[in-house]
C-alpha cells in the first residue's frame, strides 16, 4: 500500500512590541526575573486589560504580507487552563475572529513552486516561564508573561517533511521582511507545533494526525516529520491503528516518542473576553497598515536583477534576510556599485561575519564606510590589495576608510612622475631579468614588478606600473 | 435533565473543585434549573443574527504601543505566599496546559 503524508504547521511568533499585548508592561528580552512586569500581568483582582494597538497593528502587517483577508470585526476570547506561568489561569486569544483568514505563501523544493494555503492566524498573549527544580518546586518568571504572539496555521498543504522545512524557512523569511519580530528560533521567538497524519493514496479522508510541540529547530521539524510519517505507515501496515496523542521528537535518536494520548478536544472552555469590548478594523486602518510593509523579498529581488543587474542567485543569497538586503540598499544609496557592493557582502563581509560568530549589524561595518571604501577602489585610490587591509580596519574598528587610508599613507602610487623613476632604478638593479625578458621569459615581468611594488610598500598602481614598465623595458 | 452529574464533577474537576455526593446532587439540580431557565432563550427565532459576543454596544479603545516600567518586584512580591531569588515559588506541577 502507498501513502500520503499530510502535514499541518501552527507557528508561534513573538513580537516585538515595545509594550505588552493587554498591558503596557515593557517587552524586553534577557532581563532580571520579574521586573518587566505588572498587575495586569499577575492578575491581580480588579485589573483590566487594555489592547496594545501597536499588537494588533504587527498583527495585521502579517496577515497582509501573508496574503489574508482581514476579519473587520473582531473581538477576543478566553481559552482556560490551569498552569502557573499564568496566573490568571486564562490565555488571551482570538478563536472566533481571528485577525487573518485564507492566506498563502509559495514554496519551492526540487526545482518546484508550490502554494501553501495559510487557514487562520491569530493574536494572542505568551505565558511566563516555568522552570522544574529537582527540589519539587517550579521557579516562575513573568516577564514573558503578556508578550503579543501571532499563531499562524497552515492548511493541510503540505505533504513532506521537505516542504514542511520550506514552508518554515519562507515564513520565517516573510514575517522577517515585515519587521514585526526577530523570528529567531533558538531564543524562542519562533515555534513550531506540527501535526502529522498519514492515508493510503486515494483515499478521501485524513487520517488520524498526531502533534509534535514546541519544535525548537527548522531541522527537528524536518527530521521529527519524515520519522513521524514513516512511524505512522509502519503501524498501519502492521495492521494496528494510529491513536490522536502528543509526542515529543527526541534529537539524540531523531525519533518521536510517545508523551500522552489526547481523548476528544481539550476542554480549553473559550468564551468571549468580556474585559474588551469589540473592535471594529475600518479599510482605512488596513491601507495605513499595508503602506507601512516594507519591501517584500521578492520584489526585491526582482528589482536587483533587473534594474542593478544582479544575477539571480546572488539576488537570492541578499534576500534571505532583511537585515543583509537593508545593508546592501543602504550600500548602494550611499554610491557604490551595485555588482561591487554585492560581492564584497557576499565574499568579504559573510566571511568575516563566519569567521567571528557575528551578525551583521555586530559587526562595526556600516554602509556609509563600505559604499566609501568601494568608491576609493573604483575611482584608483587604493588598490584591490590595500583594499583587505581597509576593509578590515572598517568592519573591526569602525574607521572612515578615506581618512583613514590617508592618515596611514596608503594612498596608491599612480603618478607616472613619481613611478617612473623608481622603475628606472629597479631595472638598472636587475640586468639579469632584462635579459630574461629580451628571451622571451615571461616570468621576469612578474618579479620586476614584484621589486615595484616592495619598493612602494604595495602602494604602486599594478595597472600603471605595468604600463610604464613594459614601456621601459622596450626602450631598452 | 439540562446537565448530568457526571458533567458537573468533570467541569468542577477543571475548575480545580472536589464536591462530596450531598454537594453534587445540590448543585446538579441548581444548574439544571439555571440551564433550564436560559434555554428558554432558544424558543427566539434567531436566524440571521450575527452572535452576540458582548451586550454594549461600545467598541473598545486601544492602547498606543508605549512601554510603562514595571511594576517594583518587591512590591508585587508581597502577595506571595513563597519566592526565592526573584522567582516566584510554587508546587512543581505536571504541565496540564499543552500551552504555546
Amino acid at each position: 500500500m502507498n501513502f500520503e503524508t499530510t502535514i499541518g504547521l501552527e507557528v508561534h511568533i513573538e513580537m516585538k512590541t515595545k509594550s505588552k499585548a493587554f498591558s503596557p508592561a515593557p517587552v524586553k528580552y534577557g532581563v532580571e526575573q520579574n521586573t518587566n512586569t505588572n498587575v495586569v500581568d499577575w492578575g491581580f483582582p480588579g485589573v483590566l486589560p487594555t489592547v496594545n494597538k501597536g499588537a494588533l497593528e504587527y498583527g495585521m502587517r502579517a496577515a497582509l504580507a501573508l496574503n489574508c483577508e482581514i476579519t473587520k470585526d473582531i473581538h477576543f476570547d478566553r481559552k482556560n487552563y490551569f498552569y502557573p506561568d499564568n496566573p490568571k489561569a486564562y490565555q488571551i486569544t482570538q478563536s472566533q475572529t481571528p485577525i487573518g483568514r485564507n492566506g498563502w505563501l509559495e514554496i519551492e523544493v526540487d526545482g518546484k513552486k508550490k502554494k501553501i494555503g495559510i487557514e487562520e492566524m491569530h493574536v494572542e498573549e505568551d505565558a511566563g516561564k516555568n522552570t522544574h527544580s529537582p527540589d519539587g518546586y517550579s521557579y516562575v518568571d513573568l516577564n514573558r508573561q503578556g508578550t503579543p504572539l501571532i499563531e499562524i496555521v497552515s492548511k493541510p498543504d503540505i505533504t513532506s517533511a521537505d516542504e514542511a522545512y520550506a514552508y518554515l524557512v519562507r515564513l520565517r523569511q516573510i514575517i522577517q521582511f515585515t519587521g514585526i519580530s526577530d523570528v529567531k528560533m533558538e531564543e524562542g521567538s519562533m515555534r513550531a507545533d506540527v501535526n502529522v497524519s498519514v492515508r493510503p493514496i486515494g483515499s478521501d479522508k485524513f487520517g488520524t494526525k498526531t502533534e509534535m510541540k514546541n519544535l525548537n529547530s527548522f531541522e527537528h521539524v524536518r527530521k521529527g516529520t519524515h520519522y513521524e510519517a514513516k512511524r505512522q505507515q509502519r503501524v498501519l501496515l502492521s495492521g494496528g491503528k494510529i491513536q490522536q496523542e502528543t509526542r515529543r521528537f527526541d534529537e539524540p535518536t531523531g525519533e518521536t516518542i510517545l508523551m500522552r494520548v489526547k481523548e476528544g478536544a481539550s476542554d480549553y472552555r473559550y468564551f468571549p473576553e468580556p474585559d474588551i469590548p469589540p473592535i471594529r478594523i475600518s479599510d482605512d486602518w488596513i491601507e495605513e497598515v499595508r503602506a507601512s510593509i516594507p519591501e517584500m523579498p521578492d520584489k526585491r529581488r526582482e528589482k536587483y536583477v533587473s534594474s542593478w543587474g544582479i544575477p539571480e542567485y546572488d539576488a537570492g543569497v541578499l534576500t534571505q534576510t532583511k537585515e543583509m538586503s537593508d545593508f546592501f540598499e543602504a550600500t548602494v544609496a550611499e554610491g557604490a556599485d551595485a555588482k561591487l557592493a554585492a560581492n564584497w557582502l557576499m565574499g568579504e563581509v559573510n566571511a568575516y561575519m563566519n569567521a567571528n560568530k557575528l551578525e551583521l549589524l555586530e559587526t562595526k561595518l556600516t554602509p556609509e564606510n563600505l559604499a566609501g571604501m568601494i568608491k576609493l577602489i573604483e575611482d584608483g585610490t587604493i588598490s584591490s590589495k590595500i583594499a583587505k587591509k581597509v576593509f578590515k580596519e572598517i568592519i573591526s574598528n569602525g574607521s572612515e576608510p578615506k581618512a583613514w587610508v590617508e592618515a596611514k599613507g596608503l594612498v596608491q602610487l599612480s603618478d607616472p612622475a613619481v613611478l617612473e623613476p623608481l622603475i628606472e632604478t629597479v631595472l638598472n638593479n636587475n640586468e639579469k631579468s632584462i635579459e630574461d625578458f629580451k628571451n622571451g621569459k615571461g616570468r621576469a615581468i612578474g618579479f620586476l614588478v614584484g621589486q615595484i611594488m616592495k619598493e612602494t610598500h604595495g602602494k604602486a598602481n599594478p595597472k600603471i606600473v605595468n604600463k610604464l614598465l613594459m614601456d621601459s623595458l622596450k626602450k631598452r | 435533565m439540562a446537565i448530568s452529574a457526571g458533567e458537573v464533577k468533570h467541569v468542577a474537576g477543571l475548575a480545580k473543585l472536589a464536591f462530596t455526593d450531598e454537594e453534587l446532587q445540590k448543585f446538579t439540580g441548581q444548574m439544571d434549573d439555571i440551564i433550564g431557565m436560559v434555554q428558554q432563550l432558544s424558543e427566539v427565532d434567531t436566524d440571521g443574527i450575527p452572535v452576540t459576543t458582548h451586550i454594549t454596544d461600545s467598541t473598545s479603545v486601544m492602547r498606543e504601543d508605549i512601554a510603562v516600567s514595571g511594576t517594583s518586584r518587591e512590591e508585587l512580591m508581597r502577595n506571595v505566599p513563597q519566592h526565592q531569588d526573584g522567582y516566584i515559588k510554587v508546587p512543581a506541577i505536571i504541565d496540564e496546559s499543552e500551552e504555546a
